[in-house]
């Protein structure tokens, strides 16, 4: 139930993220998500595309530091308090959230929300536990 | 083969001394009767060659600084008619004029022969093979150390410095033992040595390498041995006293043996020019004892270091002196604080997740911007490790320099890469 997520880090400077999205539409990528931590000087580019693997080639290529991690996309209620729900079930354990964001497409009626936590595999079993739904690469793909 | 000259290189000290005084009044007697330059120095210091009657009364006789080697400038230094000389080299001056430096046939072959000293005391030895990848030109360093190898038996490569790709395949097709070569381009040609896939341990025949030229950190230089798997050698050396070879390491890597037979050693305080404490820092003052063409007394070489009294595990008389701490031009000034790069240097090199190259940004006088650049393979796509880090850099640069530094992560292949001397501190402060 893990997904591929890309990280790029990026200086601050004119143009550069500029450069690593049109990098990735030469080619074909299709980008389903999106979220930027910044600091003033440089911030980190998060992207869940279509095909990683060459994503990270693309972007490497193109001398930008790439790195794929894990992350876990759920499905939560399109509604007010469905996320809250879903998080205090994580408060509850004491598991902490690394980053959290939204994907642009829903899945059916429900809101799809990109997840990094200290340990994936325990937040796996607890949501899948609480009948909260998770998404496979496939249903990535299907949004 | 442990010495090249047996003899010289464990003379009992007592004896070396005598030996340096003997040369020292040689060559003061010398400048003082051949250059008018130092006749007159020494008269408005109100000194003969007499005066000096033991070799502590060095500090009697007046400094030669590089503003002194422009006077009656090219040949006014130079103590043999010009068709006895057989060489300039010249040591890039950055205010115009280089210092232009003459040797006889016996200063060239002398030069030579102490590098050879240099070469086995490390190890090597005939059958070795040397790829040379410091500029052949006005720069003495290649061509010293090409000449010495040579006399040792070494197959020399004379490769010079850039096009990194021919550097590797020369290493591959020609089975290079031993690389001479500046520590910034080691870094460089390691780095991609290692993104090409060669496994130099396996791949290659580097054995080891004498670095020199600028400064660098210990961290450097372990970076660089673990990086190739080989023995680094720090080699000490300017264009005023012959180039590489003035000072070396040898297999114990603790300081650099000073050949003393060739060159007097005082460690001063660049402010009053007085001596400073065997051990403390200071900077070098160099007198050649053995050079024929253009001999200079208490010459100001701007390095800091500071002589290791200790007897070295080696054998040599020769005593040592640390790895060379700055130069007293590279010095800067932030808030009143006296820095110099290789303080920012070693804090980086302490430091996961850096890599390799790194600049230091001078825009005011009571700011630094060190802007250093981020290790691609360390690089785990967490935000939060990448501002500690920042912060980490933050807080030692603090402790080593006493100035806290405004530091900004770059992404890797932001910053120039040096194939020569580099560049790293950018003063564009105008006032």
């Amino acid at each position: 139930m893990k997904i591929k997520q890309l990280s790029i880090f990026l200086e601050n400077k004119r143009g550069r993220l500029y450069e690593a999205l049109s990098a990735l539409a030469k080619e074909g990528i299709n980008i389903r998500a999106l979220s930027i931590a910044d600091t003033s000087e440089f911030g980190i580019l998060r992207l869940i595309v279509t095909e990683p693997e060459k994503a990270k080639e693309i972007l490497e290529k193109n001398e930008f530091t790439v790195k794929i991690a894990n992350v876990i996309a759920m499905a939560v209620a399109d509604k007010p308090g469905g996320l809250a729900e879903a998080l205090k079930y994580l408060y509850d354990a004491n598991i902490n959230i690394e980053y959290i964001y939204a994907f642009v497409e829903k899945s059916g009626e429900k809101a799809v929300v990109v997840l990094r936590t200290e340990n994936l595999d325990k937040t796996i079993s607890l949501l899948q536990q609480k009948d909260i739904k998770l998404l496979s690469w496939d249903d990535v793909l299907a949004l | 083969m442990e010495f090249w000259n047996q003899e010289l290189e464990t003379l009992e000290s007592q004896k070396l001394r005598q030996l340096q005084f003997e040369r020292l009044k040689k060559t003061i007697l010398r400048v003082y009767q051949k250059v008018p330059h130092y006749r007159a120095k020494f008269q408005e210091a109100k000194v003969k060659p007499s005066d000096i009657k033991h070799l502590e009364d060095i500090n009697k006789l007046p400094f030669t600084t590089k503003e002194d080697l422009y006077v009656d400038y090219p040949f006014g230094l130079v103590t043999l008619p010009v068709e006895k000389l057989i060489r300039l080299h010249t040591s890039s001056g950055t205010t115009g004029k280089p210092k232009a430096i003459f040797f006889s046939k016996k200063d060239i072959n002398n030069s030579a022969d102490i590098i050879a000293r240099c070469l086995v005391m490390t190890g090597a030895q005939r059958g070795d093979i040397l790829q040379n990848s410091m500029t052949y030109g006005l720069f003495t360093g290649a061509f010293v150390m090409h000449y010495g190898a040579e006399k040792v038996g070494i197959l020399v490569i004379p490769a010079g410095p850039g096009n990194t790709e021919r550097q590797i395949t020369l290493m591959k097709d020609f089975g290079t033992t031993v690389l001479h070569i500046t520590p910034s381009y080691a870094l460089y040609v390691a780095s991609v040595i290692l993104d090409k896939g060669i496994d130099p341990r396996k791949d290659l025949k580097l054995k080891r390498a004498y670095l020199g030229a600028e400064p660098y950190s210990e961290e450097t230089r372990k970076k660089i041995e673990n990086m190739l798997g080989i023995e680094i050698y720090n080699c000490y050396g300017l264009t005023e006293m012959n180039g590489p070879g003035v000072g070396f390491e040898c297999k114990y890597k603790a300081g650099l043996h000073i050949w003393e037979d060739n060159f007097l050693m005082e460690v001063i305080n660049p402010e009053s020019g007085e001596p400073v404490k065997d051990g403390e820092i200071g900077e070098l003052v160099l007198t050649t004892l053995n050079r024929e063409a253009m001999p200079l007394i208490r010459y100001r070489t701007r390095d800091l270091t500071r002589i290791i009294p200790e007897p070295c595990k080696c054998g040599r008389t020769h005593r040592r002196i640390s790895r060379i701490l700055g130069r007293s031009d590279d010095m800067f000034i932030v808030k009143g604080v006296n820095i110099f790069p290789q303080q920012i240097e070693q804090v980086l090199m302490s430091i996961k997740g850096v890599a390799q190259n790194y600049q230091i940004i001078l825009e005011s006088y009571d700011e630094m911007t060190v802007k250093v650049e981020i290790d691609k393979e360390l690089f785990d796509g967490k935000i939060e490790r990448l501002i500690k880090m920042k912060e980490e850099i933050i807080d030692k640069i603090r402790s080593a320099t006493m100035v806290k530094p405004k530091v900004e992560l770059l992404e890797p292949g932001t910053l120039p890469i040096s194939e020569g001397k580099a560049k790293r501190v950018i003063d564009n402060r105008t006032i």
